[in-house]
């Protein structure tokens, strides 16, 4: 009997010396969590001086940008911060004053689609950059010249609204495009095969559904964390992914420091 | 002399390894990533800065790699991507390219050695990519480590050689296609098919929808892992390269400024801390999706 109780009370002591360790390791866990929460907190602190300091155009390397290199801007914006519609208005008006010409906005829901009216009507000569979806073959060379077209007009804005949809399910779109090219010709003849599947030929097949967009050559994550959300993978191979913090708290000056880091940038492209 | 020395740095190694562990213990209180990817970028940057013989800066960056598997398996990364050989590499010189290639076969061969950290772990090692592009010897040597560690089961290894995600997405569709087709005729061969290989039978919705997202996910090369967690890019640079684009979609994207030979713990803590600050963020992200 005293043996089955002392067991009893050994295990109850270790049981609860467990807890405490337990505790103990949950404690410290918050602790380390505070004090990175701490050190991030006093970072953005100096970012937003950083930015005051651009913004007023004291520190002089931020005051020409080479903009030309900056072809097309992608934003994603979280989606609950998507409704922030005046919010995206006011960036969109800074990207223009920066002399930025086209601008791709995405958020995962679709947000963005639905508020586009609202946007284009307050936003000075804007137009809607729409890459339409198309089966006619007489009708590529149209809508291959109306993108070049709109693109290089220098004197409007163009805006392009993108969603989760235009990613994955474009690409099943178009792999059903690619099906329908080799179920007609493709399947004996193995030259054919090699002609059908390439990615310049997917490329086409994305334009075909309507998602074929251009890349772009710097993405701006507004949100909580630096994440792409789902932009359509084809487009962002070499795109610089900078992350500017939530749509809430953004301001002029870093959006001058993203873009002028870009342009100081240079690629390889693996070679 | 010499023997004392040895001893303070063997103490020394024993008291980081303690540190490390309870960094790791106090730090799996809060959610462990399962899968972390890295592109190891900075090879040639680190061998030009120090000043080294050419093809030195990859051997670092090799050690560098062990150190940071150890670190993911002994925290508890179930899966861990590195991006080893884009194709895009191939356009280097030919001498370059040879040397890589010299050193992967070396690689590999020792990582199926008894001690190292594959057996050690329990790792399987998968090579990603599209292997038909790698001159024999090379191919050869990925098909054997991937079969002598087939049974590993406690961790995987993804190392993309010949990897692209545009090309991943390609092969994969072509896949789904020729999969697609035999299906058909299956059906059409045994009297079910109803004519289905002309596809006159199908209506134009249908045949919109004939490849679905899953039939696409499933050829991927990357398919025997889940999304990732973390991907680590070294050198500072803040585009992903070709690198898992489809499986990044809710992905915590982290660029150190250090050069792959000198990433270290330090840079693996932080990618950790943030990743567990933004995880239920992600997580919401996910579900969603």
């Amino acid at each position: 009997m005293d043996f089955s109780n002392e067991s009893r009370v050994l295990h109850r002591c270790s049981a609860q010396v467990l807890d405490i360790g337990n505790l103990l390791l949950l404690s410290l866990w918050h602790l380390v969590h505070s004090i990175i929460s701490i050190c991030n907190f006093t970072l953005d602190i100096a970012n937003v001086l950083e930015s005051y300091l651009i913004s007023s155009g004291l520190l002089g390397r931020y005051k020409s940008l080479h903009i030309a290199k900056l072809r097309y801007l992608a934003i994603v914006i979280e989606s609950e911060e998507a409704y922030q519609t005046s919010k995206i208005i006011e960036l969109l008006q800074w990207l223009e004053a920066v002399g930025v010409k086209h601008v791709c906005l995405y958020d995962k829901e679709g947000i963005l689609k639905k508020s586009k009216d609202f946007i284009l009507e307050n936003l000075d000569g804007a137009i809607w950059f729409q890459v339409l979806s198309y089966w006619q073959p007489s009708i590529y060379a149209m809508q291959d010249a109306h993108e070049n077209n709109v693109l290089l007009d220098q004197q409007h804005m163009t805006l392009e609204f993108v969603s989760f949809s235009d990613g994955k399910e474009a690409v099943a779109k178009a792999a059903n495009v690619l099906f329908m090219k080799y179920s007609k010709s493709g399947v004996t003849d193995q030259n054919q095969k090699e002609k059908i599947f390439t990615e310049s030929q997917m490329s086409e097949a994305l334009k075909t559904v309507g998602s074929g967009g251009p890349e772009p050559d710097l993405l701006l994550v507004y949100g909580p964390a630096r994440c792409h959300l789902g932009f359509p993978a084809w487009r962002i191979k070499y795109t610089e992914i900078v992350h500017m913090g939530p749509l809430k708290s953004m301001n002029y000056g870093s959006l001058i420091k993203a873009i002028y880091k870009f342009t100081m940038v240079r690629q390889n492209y693996g070679k | 002399m010499e023997r004392i020395r040895e001893r303070v740095i063997q103490i020394y190694g024993n008291l980081v390894s303690l540190l490390q562990k309870c960094i790791f213990c106090i730090l799996s209180v809060g959610p462990i990533p399962n899968h972390i990817a890295f592109i190891m970028d900075g090879n040639r940057r680190f061998t030009k800065k120090c000043k080294l013989m050419e093809g030195a800066g990859h051997k670092i960056g090799f050690s560098a790699l062990m150190s940071m598997l150890k670190y993911c398996y002994e925290f508890g990364v179930r899966y861990v991507t590195v991006y080893a050989f884009s194709i895009e590499n191939f356009k280097r010189s030919p001498e370059e390219v040879q040397s890589l290639m010299d050193l992967m076969l070396e690689k590999i061969e020792e990582i199926l050695k008894e001690q190292s950290i594959v057996n050690r772990y329990g790792v399987r090692v998968i090579f990603s990519g599209n292997l038909k592009l790698l001159s024999e010897p090379v191919r050869l040597a990925a098909e054997r480590a991937m079969l002598a560690t087939a049974k590993n089961s406690k961790a995987v290894l993804s190392i993309c050689v010949a990897y692209t995600s545009t090309n991943e997405i390609m092969h994969a569709v072509q896949e789904s296609c020729e999969e697609k087709w035999d299906e058909i005729t299956l059906l059409n061969s045994s009297g079910a098919g109803y004519g289905l290989i002309s596809l006159g039978g199908y209506e134009q919705d249908e045949m919109d929808h004939l490849i679905k997202l899953t039939d696409i996910e499933k050829h991927m090369y990357m398919a025997a892992a889940p999304d990732p967690d973390i991907i680590i890019r070294t050198s500072g640079e803040t585009r992903l390269s070709n690198f898992l684009l489809w499986q990044s979609a809710n992905c915590y994207l982290y660029s150190p400024s250090v050069l792959w030979p000198e990433i270290g713990f330090r840079q693996f803590l932080w990618a950790i801390l943030n990743f567990q600050q933004i995880h239920f963020y992600l997580d919401k992200q996910r579900k969603q999706s």
